[in-house]
């Protein structure tokens, strides 16, 4: 029961990462059709255009739920492909403790990292 | 993941990999799984680099100097085309999975058909819109 509902909550991670990782990307990469998001001249990486999406609450909010989300649907998919393997349950209850030690771990330094270039950027 | 019980995975690592008879979805399955370790990977080093902009432009320009070049280029559009695929090809995995595109329940007559021919023209659409999206993606990499 418990796998059932963590899939589910796999599929329902991966729509969200389609969405908040296709406007990432449409940031980052696709800047030469839509200029939006970069409201400076040169390029998305630039600090300046940095800055510029840095100051936003929308960013940060999606920012730090892309991070969520991305971290548990590759943790759980990982988790899943080793589990193919047939390990032990030492080894199953060994590697769900390291995953989500290295989930949450990742989390806290992306969502600090969030909120530090959010300060940041409001203060340049 | 449903436990599976009866029937193992024997083939260990080349069960990952191998899609047998089981066709062109098997191989797309197959490379889901490959492509999405990959962006996990860069996922990770991602979250490392990009956390340089909490300690202000000084950082942030001299980190962005390392991952420049065109080394560099050519991994982010893979990584684009990455994401391009495992975006497209997991909704197909998803509308399968909840028995979209599959068609109708039939009696099983001689001759059989297979659903996996049901399911071969949203294989092969998702695959051309992969392709589009990273051929898109790919010209902002070319600047």
């Amino acid at each position: 029961m418990r796998d059932q509902r963590l899939w589910t909550w796999h599929i329902g991670a991966g729509a969200v990462i389609l969405v908040l990782l296709g406007l990432h990307m449409t940031v980052m990469h696709l800047d030469a059709i839509v200029r939006v998001f970069n409201p400076a001249p040169g390029e998305p990486v630039d600090w300046s255009n940095v800055v510029a999406r840095g100051k936003s609450v929308f960013f940060l909010v999606t920012y730090v739920l892309l991070l969520g989300t991305a971290l548990f649907h590759g943790f759980y998919g990982l988790r899943n492909i080793l589990f193919e393997l047939n390990p032990g349950a030492p080894a199953k209850k060994a590697m769900n403790g390291l995953f989500l030690v290295a989930g949450l771990v990742l989390f806290a330094i992306g969502t600090w990292a969030a909120w530090a270039g959010f300060t940041v950027a409001r203060s340049a | 993941m449903i436990e599976n019980k009866g029937r193992p995975n024997r083939l260990g690592v080349k069960g990952w990999l191998g899609g047998g008879r089981w066709g062109f979805e098997r191989y797309l399955y197959a490379l889901h799984r490959l492509t999405g370790l990959a962006l996990l990977a860069y996922f990770v080093m991602h979250i490392g680099i990009t956390s340089s902009r909490a300690f202000g432009e000084n950082a942030w320009t001299s980190t962005m100097g390392v991952v420049k070049g065109p080394l560099f280029s050519v991994g982010e559009f893979l990584v684009f085309a990455a994401f391009a695929f495992h975006a497209v090809n997991g909704i197909r995995l998803v509308l399968v999975e909840l028995g979209f595109a599959i068609g109708q329940p039939i009696e099983p007559v001689y001759p059989y058909r297979t659903s996996v021919d049901e399911q071969r023209p949203l294989a092969i659409g998702v695959m051309i819109l992969a392709a589009i999206l990273a051929i898109v993606g790919g010209i902002g990499f070319l600047k």
